[in-house]
């Protein structure tokens, strides 16, 4: 008799091991959902905010002592190539201009492809003109 | 795939960050700028390479177009216009960031921002920011180019209400930006950007021409910051640090440029300056000069310049003006010749645009060893021969050190009165920018050479062959 008490008692051990497990699986998959949209929002969006930001105070410091380093002799050609420089947002037309299909997103992305490219070619070429002028006594 | 590309980016921005780097002297500057190419080369071909940009045609023919014009304009341009081509190019960056936050507006899912008509809250903002400060630099741009290339006066347009109207647009587009915010609205879009264009033209008007090297430079930061805004839009790195190098280099030479005139940036940017300051000269300067002015001969100054120990020249605007550079630097030739030292002194604020007589002096071939900034050679004036001032006028008035009540008061000024004689090359008496008389003329040991700075200074040339 202790045989088959024993062995319904296991059993009806195991069985709420069983409801245990599937109440813990419950609470994870609960509380995965939950931190899910939280894990979106601070991944996402306000996340790189938060990177871009350090990112932008940092490099704003190293503009800050590099360009008080640049001899005022050079400015002309400093504000020149700055001007060339700051054409880099032609990234962003690139990506508005490069997907197949057409439309007026990818019409603005190519009209800003044209003016940043006009900035970048004439911007480092009137630079390096400038800055093949300046000579040392002597030649 | 990702990570290699972000990794390029810093790549790219560390070559920014050497070309201006370079610029600290002129020997590696030119190398700095092969850092730039470089750089700007390899974040092209790593926004080409990511697997949103799949069709090339439109690119490349973009890129062809565009590069063509940047090629030929670059190559065509004469320096002393230097200053308006700069001027139009900022006007493009700042066109180009309307456009890129545009099309972003239009298909966010190119940019990871959302689906159209449901733009995360602070990517709206940001592509408000960088749309706006990017429209305002393009209009602004056009503002300064015009003023540059004459084809509007340099003297500030100043009108009624000028100011509460700026500040009434400004206060508007912080509104349609909080309307932006809150409805995605295509109409606060495109509100935002006509306000920043008006705003743009507005601010600039106002300003007078000899403020220009003060505008270009601010304009220069503001495509900065419209590129760091863009930066953010596309949570790109390679944009907010180019973005923020460029931003802080146009602001440190905005404020190197007002402190070389001794006034803040609020003065320059509200305007109007010199516009009323020749009104009260020429209502209150009716009795006339305030002495007898010594006129001489280019003969005189050849004779006087020929027996000198040395002679520092001092550039100003009339000279890009008159393009007198070269005929200047064969004068310095001569001078060198009979064993006379030779030297030119630059004041921060003369010309357009910021290092602008620099640049026409080595157009000219003049050695960069030679030529001097205020605080190096101001000293030097005091045992100076001859002080032979061509084209420059406000930034030699002595009236900057000892009349309180002048406009220019506390300017830092060349010391050109400590020298034994001054000529003054000019085409009449008219008074300088600022409206201020200047007093150096009256002054005994100060001859005036009337005309134009080319013609005077190949006559002065002429006589000292003879």
């Amino acid at each position: 008799m202790d045989q088959t008490q024993l062995t319904a008692r296991i059993a009806e051990l195991k069985a709420n091991l069983a409801a245990l497990g599937q109440q813990a699986d419950l609470l994870a998959a609960q509380v995965a959902n939950a931190a899910h949209p939280a894990a979106e929002a601070a991944g996402g969006h306000g996340n790189f905010f938060v990177t871009g930001l350090t990112v932008l105070v940092l490099a704003c410091f190293v503009g800050y002592y590099v360009v008080w380093r640049v001899t005022p002799a050079l400015h002309s050609p400093l504000m020149a190539v700055t001007n060339a420089v700051s054409s880099v947002i032609i990234v962003g037309a690139l990506i508005a201009a490069g997907p197949a299909e057409f439309g007026f997103s990818k019409l603005l992305g190519f009209l800003a492809v044209i003016l940043a490219s006009v900035n970048i070619f004439g911007g480092f070429l009137v630079t390096q003109r400038m800055l093949s002028m300046f000579k040392k006594k002597g030649k | 795939m990702e990570t290699l590309s972000a990794l390029l980016y810093l790549v790219a921005s560390i070559c920014f960050i050497m070309a201006l780097r370079g610029l600290s002297s002129p020997e590696t500057s030119r190398q700095g700028n092969i850092y730039g190419m470089v750089g700007m080369t390899i974040a092209i071909l790593t926004t080409l390479a990511s697997p949103i940009v799949q069709s090339y045609w439109l690119i490349v023919l973009g890129v062809a177009i565009g590069g063509a014009i940047g090629y030929v304009v670059a190559k065509k341009i004469e320096m002393t216009a230097l200053p308006q081509l700069v001027a139009a190019f900022h006007s493009l960056v700042g066109l180009a960031a309307v456009f890129v936050a545009l099309a972003a507006f239009y298909s966010p899912e190119a940019y990871g921002i959302g689906s159209a008509g449901a733009i995360a809250k602070g990517s709206l903002i940001e592509m408000a920011l960088g749309a706006a400060v990017g429209a305002i630099t393009f209009t602004g741009s056009i503002v300064a180019f015009a003023k540059l290339q004459g084809l509007v006066t340099g003297k500030p347009l100043v009108f009624p209400m000028q100011h509460p109207l700026n500040a009434a647009l400004g206060v508007l587009s912080v509104l349609l930006i909080v309307w932006l915010v809150q409805s995605n609205a295509t109409a606060a879009m495109w509100l935002i950007i006509i306000a920043a264009l008006a705003l743009g033209f507005l601010l600039i008007l106002p300003i007078g021409g000899a403020d220009m090297p003060v505008v270009i430079s601010m304009l220069n930061s503001y495509s900065g910051w419209a590129a760091c805004g863009i930066g953010f839009t596309l949570q790109n790195n390679l944009l907010i640090i180019t973005g923020a190098l460029v931003g802080s280099s146009g602001a440190i030479l905005s404020y190197i440029m007002c402190k070389g005139m001794n006034r803040s940036i609020f003065n320059v940017i509200l305007g109007g300056f010199g516009g009323e300051a020749a009104g009260a000269a020429a209502a209150g300067g009716g009795g006339g000069p305030q002495g007898s002015v010594k006129a001489g001969s280019p003969e005189d100054a050849a004779y006087i310049m020929k027996n000198a120990q040395s002679v520092i020249i001092v550039p100003g605007y009339g000279m890009a003006v008159a393009q007198a550079q070269h005929a200047l630097r064969e004068m310095a030739d001569v001078l060198k010749h009979e064993g006379v030292s030779v030297k030119y002194a630059i004041h921060p604020v003369a010309g357009r645009m910021p290092g602008h007589m620099n640049v026409l002096l080595a157009e000219a071939n003049v050695p960069y060893d030679e030529v001097f900034e205020l605080e190096d050679i101001n000293r030097e004036f005091g045992t100076a021969d001859v002080a032979f001032v061509i084209g420059a006028n406000d930034v030699t008035n002595p009236a900057a050190k000892t009349d309180p009540s002048s406009p220019i008061y506390g300017m830092p000024i060349l010391d050109v009165e400590k020298a034994k004689t001054v000529f003054f090359i000019k085409r009449g008496m008219a008074a300088g920018y600022a409206g201020v008389e200047n007093e150096l003329f009256f002054r005994p040991n100060t001859m005036m050479l009337f005309g134009d700075a080319k013609k005077v200074t190949e006559e002065v040339v002429k006589a000292m062959d003879a």
